[in-house]
């Protein structure tokens, strides 16, 4: 049996996408949440050279893996934050945190 | 129903990047599943612009075309699109950086609660 | 909290049905290009202008307005990043540790990359590239002085300089040619000239001019936004 080997990568890409997708939107820690959404930009690119756009494709590697990774980083570095800490919003309600 | 890879990924990443900006709270999260809602559009675009067997839509050195190329009019409209992403990003991180200096935090249902 | 992403899963799931089942009516791969637009954008590109890319004359010559409108949100953008980071005056940078392979490789990587840089945009109307990943690159090159050199800092007076001059030169582009020709951003070296053969380096009218103005005016942009964001929090 005979696999078209674009279809084969096609299948692939959409799987390894949905899955970092998830995983960037889900999770905790935010630097892991930067790392998935560039995972995310460079699938896209190689999707669109499949597509057959060669122009989208650099400008999309470029933006998305390369210059907004570092953009969301220094962001990152100015407010300190690294994980996601919420307040507990229904002990606020009773006053038992007072801000 | 045919599965069409290409839509099946597009509207997924646009899904999942809704169902981001509807459940999260921290102003971060909020901002990488608007990039996720812009990947998936850009995708959407240019796979509706595709022809079966066709070529990149430019001409080689001698002028031969071997298969006909793919429309280029949404190449050109999705150009135009990640720039103002790009724009639309790096304005809304700094607009969260003032905001964590003045709030000390960064929830956005505390900082709601604290303006009314 | 259940309730409500319960709704939203569901929401979501809704979302991406009824999507789906719309879109893949249309069809997949369906040649449907006899009634598009871009049939005529196709034929017609090597007799219009005398450039090999059809991506780039659809951005510069059949549909420059566009651009221009794209040129002109990236700078209110860049604009509005230097006006909220207008608090963080301090002039100490970030603490990073530079070894010598830093510094060295520095100094050895950072023409090479600007070459690279602006081989990406001024070859625009042979290979495939544009401003925009050309600007990238170029920005990228500062980042890499940034990091290496501590106390480096791109000037912030030549960054602003060179940033108007790069748009008022495309609008001063497109009014000539609304002297020349009669109407804005009329192509005047291609079509009262005639300069160009196809297939070299001088071809496709003015879309290397233009691209060049464009992409140095990114990559000047860009290197403004990191420089804004790089300064530390001592008033």
């Amino acid at each position: 049996m005979t696999i078209d080997p674009i279809l084969l990568l096609e299948i692939v890409l959409t799987i390894i996408m949905i899955i970092s997708a998830i995983i960037a939107v889900e999770t905790k820690h935010l630097v892991a949440a930067l790392a998935m959404l560039g995972l995310v930009s460079l699938q896209a690119s190689v999707y669109f050279l499949i597509l057959q756009a060669p122009d989208v494709a650099m400008t999309e590697a470029s933006i998305g893996a390369g210059l907004s990774v570092g953009i969301f980083a220094y962001a990152f570095w100015k407010t300190g934050e690294t994980e996601e800490k919420l307040e507990n919003l229904e002990e606020m309600d009773k006053g038992v945190l007072i801000k | 129903m045919i599965i069409f890879w290409a839509y099946i990924s597009a509207i997924g990443l646009i899904s999942i990047g809704i169902y981001g900006l509807l459940m999260k709270r921290h102003a971060f999260k909020l901002i990488i599943s608007l990039g996720l809602i812009s990947t998936g559009v850009n995708l959407l675009l240019i796979s509706i612009g595709y022809i079966i067997g066709g070529t990149a839509p430019i001409y080689p050195k001698n002028l031969n075309i071997s298969a006909p190329m793919v429309d280029p009019l949404p190449q050109a409209l999705v150009l135009t699109a990640i720039v103002i992403e790009t724009a639309i990003l790096a304005a809304a991180l700094s607009l969260a950086i003032l905001m964590h200096r003045e709030y000390g935090t960064l929830d956005v249902r505390v900082i709601w609660r604290r303006l009314r | 909290m259940i309730i409500r992403r319960i709704f939203a899963a569901l929401f979501a799931i809704f979302f991406f049905i009824s999507a789906y089942v719309l879109i893949a009516d249309i069809g997949f791969g369906n040649n449907k290009m006899d009634d598009l637009v871009g049939k005529y954008y196709i034929e017609n590109t090597i007799k219009d202008t005398t450039a090999l890319n059809v991506v780039s004359t659809v951005v510069v010559n059949y549909r420059g307005l566009d651009t221009l409108g794209e040129v002109t949100v990236l700078f209110v953008a860049s604009v509005s990043v230097g006006v909220l980071m207008a608090r963080f005056k301090g002039s100490k940078l970030w603490n990073v540790s530079t070894t010598p392979i830093h510094i060295t490789a520095g100094r050895i990587l950072f023409p090479l990359i600007w070459i690279f840089g602006a081989y990406i945009f001024v070859h625009r109307h042979l290979t495939p590239g544009g401003w925009f990943p050309g600007g990238a690159v170029i920005a990228s090159g500062v980042l890499l002085l940034m990091l290496a050199f501590k106390d480096y800092l791109p000037s912030s007076k030549l960054i602003t300089f060179s940033e108007s001059i790069s748009g008022s030169l495309y609008v001063l582009v497109g009014l000539i040619g609304l002297a020349i020709g009669g109407y804005f951003l009329y192509d005047f070296v291609y079509r009262t000239y005639g300069i160009g053969t196809i297939g070299t380096l001088i071809s496709g009218g003015f879309i290397p001019i233009v691209y060049t103005i464009i992409g140095v005016k990114d990559g000047v942009e860009l290197s403004g936004i990191l420089h804004h964001l790089s300064r530390d929090d001592t008033e």
